[in-house]
């Protein structure tokens, strides 16, 4: 992974000492809390309905042993012994005081991370594909161009304090789309071009929130090397012409849409070539550099172990054979595998992790999985690199913890955001319902049945638990002071990119899970076979059948 | 009033005229974009160094024709969270040639000097009640940067070997 040189280390080092003043400032009365608000937030701290929250940013995803360790340690010493992971690939903790923040910061910047921009109207942590580096059907890594875009984007002047804030994610995976990038502000593929060189498609303007949008694709070839120009231009447009008037429109799929995807392509080119081949764009001598950190390493020559894994599955201990079916994913190389630890164990709020379990995650890192670890953007953890071998023995300590859940992309492997319980804009609570479908759905051959199907579920419409794009969305709304919540189905992040449709009106909360219950029972009865998952069913025989189960004893 | 121009603080010697008063025969002064398309001859015919303020909706191209008669260029930030002007300084330097006075004015912070600086701002008149002294720190609050700016024109992979 990539390492800090002495230059990005002073920056890091630089902001925690720059806001240790911001503070004090503040603290001391020097600047207001409106003039403090908009720096707190570059550096990722928010004040929530208790108190503040602090986001930490994980670039692209990509943890070390080392790392996670420390974020233990915070979580024990400044907050209340858990951190919780975000549908970006950062962890969040809950509960830190406002003092304690800089010498937060100071930590991080000891194991070379940081908050810089994970809120605030301005270029946000960029994603990546949970699989980078080590999916079978990818083409090429992701993650050096992620970490160049961290650095350009990481205080770029210009775009501070844009009209809203900004999301990029990078597939390097064209046939399937795992980081959703079609719902970001830039969504970036990493195709092939018509004589074999590689490139760049750039999506602009997709996202949820209130006004949901699928982005659309602006280039269709953009050769690498031009990245960074090319992304420098479309934030220019974005910063001269998007909307300020309104914070609601102000994000850039609303610019993109009240342009035109035609229109906005052609100011987007038309600035572009006036910064081309200029020298914002990397170099070859700089691409190397950061790809190195990223070249495969210490892979033993091992035999092909893909007969193993489908014996393992149907083995005699049933539970090991559920989890390596669910939770384990071909690797690129011979004789690993892929591992998600489902952070979604019944009953528990999903992506939530406490501090032992950071550090018992963090050894098992070491023994496992070359001391690396990725946070996935459906708040579970992904060992990248696991011997097929030891897969058992690394499922048996997994038990232990908690962390051994058989459910990766079945329904329980929910999306969630922290809802009414933690959040000032939530109309309702998220958290709960969760937890209830977890205990609900806790049979693991029912859940094995229903097969894939993502659930997704938001606590008011700025959708940061993306049900717009679930399988099956929830969305939490207020009616008269009472908690109630809409069903949508039909939704899919990824290169199918949907958006869910209304199921009809809002369920009470105690008939949500029994709603979700009816639908999924009928698409057992409806589907053509055990192959066809429910999205597909779904669009097969349209949202009638299901409306028809979920309202079946509804009291509107 | 005190400004902060070339990172020390110092008197603005600029008369800022509103639309309706009349435009004095001598001395320094600075008016609308409006303004000066209605009155151009007139404000270039007296003696006496010329500016103008932008809005912030006002960007760079729109006042590209006419660098090379102003002396100095004032932008609004209206709010310090609106970030056009930075696009404006950037363009203003960086497309349009413009080397004379670019001046932040407006709703300007200590904690924004760093990045106006950035983008090629070299005054800045401070909101109303601020601390100048102390807020010199604030072009100090980095030592390195990564990006190509006004400032620094190379990103930092062509600045030095890592």
């Amino acid at each position: 992974m990539y390492k800090y040189d002495t230059i990005d280390q002073r920056i890091v080092e630089e902001r925690a000492a720059q806001f240790r003043g911001q503070v004090e400032r503040r603290l001391s009365g020097e600047i207001t809390e409106d003039e403090f608000k908009p720096l707190r937030l570059q550096n990722g701290l928010y004040m929530q309905l208790h108190a503040y929250m602090l986001r930490v940013a994980i670039p692209y995803g990509l943890l070390s042993s080392t790392q996670l360790r420390m974020l233990a340690h915070i979580a024990r010493k400044y907050d209340r012994g858990y951190g919780h992971l975000s549908t970006r690939q950062n962890i969040q903790f809950n509960w830190p005081k406002l003092e304690d923040v800089p010498s937060i910061l100071d930590d991080l910047a000891s194991v070379q991370m940081h908050a810089i921009q994970t809120s605030g109207n301005c270029i946000r942590n960029t994603t990546a594909d949970a699989y980078a580096g080590v999916a079978r059907d990818e083409i090429e890594d992701p993650r050096p161009w992620c970490e160049l875009i961290r650095q350009w984007s990481t205080f770029h002047p210009e775009f501070a304090f844009l009209p809203r804030k900004f999301k990029i994610a990078v597939t390097g995976a064209p046939g399937d789309d795992r980081a959703a990038v079609r719902f970001h502000d830039i969504g970036l593929r990493i195709v092939e071009g018509p004589d074999g060189e590689r490139g760049f498609e750039v999506i602009v303007g997709g996202g949820l929130g209130r006004t949901p949008f699928v982005g659309k694709v602006i280039r269709d070839f953009l050769p690498k090397r031009f990245l960074l120009s090319y992304l420098e231009a479309i934030l220019r447009v974005y910063n001269q012409h998007g909307r300020r008037d309104n914070k609601f429109k102000a994000r850039i799929k609303i610019l993109v849409d009240a342009l035109g995807a035609a229109e906005f392509k052609r100011l987007v080119e038309a600035e572009w070539q006036l910064i081309r081949d200029t020298a914002i764009d990397v170099t070859e001598e700089e691409l190397a550099r950061v790809e190195e950190f990223f070249v495969p390493a210490n892979y033993e020559t091992l035999p092909d172990t893909d007969s193993r894994l489908a014996a393992m599955r149907l083995g005699k201990n049933r539970d090991l054979g559920l989890w390596v079916s669910n939770n384990v994913t071909p690797h690129k190389v011979a004789g690993y595998g892929i591992v998600t630890i489902s952070v979604k164990a019944p009953g528990k709020p999903p992506g939530d992790i406490t501090d032992t379990q950071m550090e018992a995650v963090a050894d098992l890192a070491d023994r496992y999985s070359q001391g690396r670890l990725v946070v996935t953007h459906m708040q579970n953890l992904v060992f990248p690199d696991v011997k097929t071998d030891e897969l058992e023995s690394l499922w048996r300590e997994l038990v232990k913890l908690d962390l051994a859940t058989a459910n990766a992309g079945k329904l329980t492997d929910m999306i969630c955001c922290p809802g009414l319980d933690y959040c000032a804009l939530a109309n309702a609570t998220s958290i709960p319902i969760a937890e209830e479908l977890g205990r609900h759905f806790d049979d693991l051959d029912y859940l094995n049945d229903i097969g894939e199907v993502s659930l997704k579920m938001s606590g008011c419409i700025n959708a940061c638990g993306h049900h717009h794009i679930g399988n099956i969305g929830i969305l939490g709304i207020d009616k008269r002071g009472e908690e109630f919540y809409q069903l949508m189905l039909g939704g899919s992040p990824g290169n199918d990119a949907s958006l869910g449709k209304i199921l009809g009106p809002a369920f009470a909360k105690h008939e949500i899970v029994d709603a979700v219950s009816r639908v999924m029972a009928r698409y057992l009865e409806v589907r053509e076979s055990s192959d066809e998952r429910f999205i597909d069913t779904f669009r097969r025989v349209g949202a009638e059948p299901f409306k028809e189960a979920a309202y079946a004893d509804h009291q509107a | 009033m005190q400004i902060i121009r070339h990172r020390e603080i110092v008197a603005d010697t600029w008369l800022h005229l509103d639309d309706e008063t009349p435009v004095p025969d001598a001395g320094d002064v600075t008016v609308s974009l409006e303004r000066l398309r209605a009155e151009g001859e007139v404000l270039l015919a007296r003696r006496g160094a010329l500016g103008v303020r932008l809005r912030s909706d006002q960007l760079a191209h729109d006042v590209s024709d006419v660098l090379q008669d102003l002396d100095i260029i004032c932008v609004e930030f209206p709010k310090f969270t609106d970030g056009r002007g930075y696009t404006t300084g950037r363009l203003l330097r960086d497309r349009y040639g413009y080397t004379k006075e670019l001046r932040a004015v407006g709703h300007v912070l200590q904690d924004q000097l760093f990045y106006m600086a950035r983008c090629g701002y070299d005054s800045f008149a401070l909101a109303p009640g601020k601390n100048l002294e102390r807020a010199l720190d604030g072009f100090a609050d980095f030592s390195v940067s990564y990006q190509a700016a006004a400032d620094v024109r190379q990103p930092i992979f062509r600045r030095v070997s890592r």
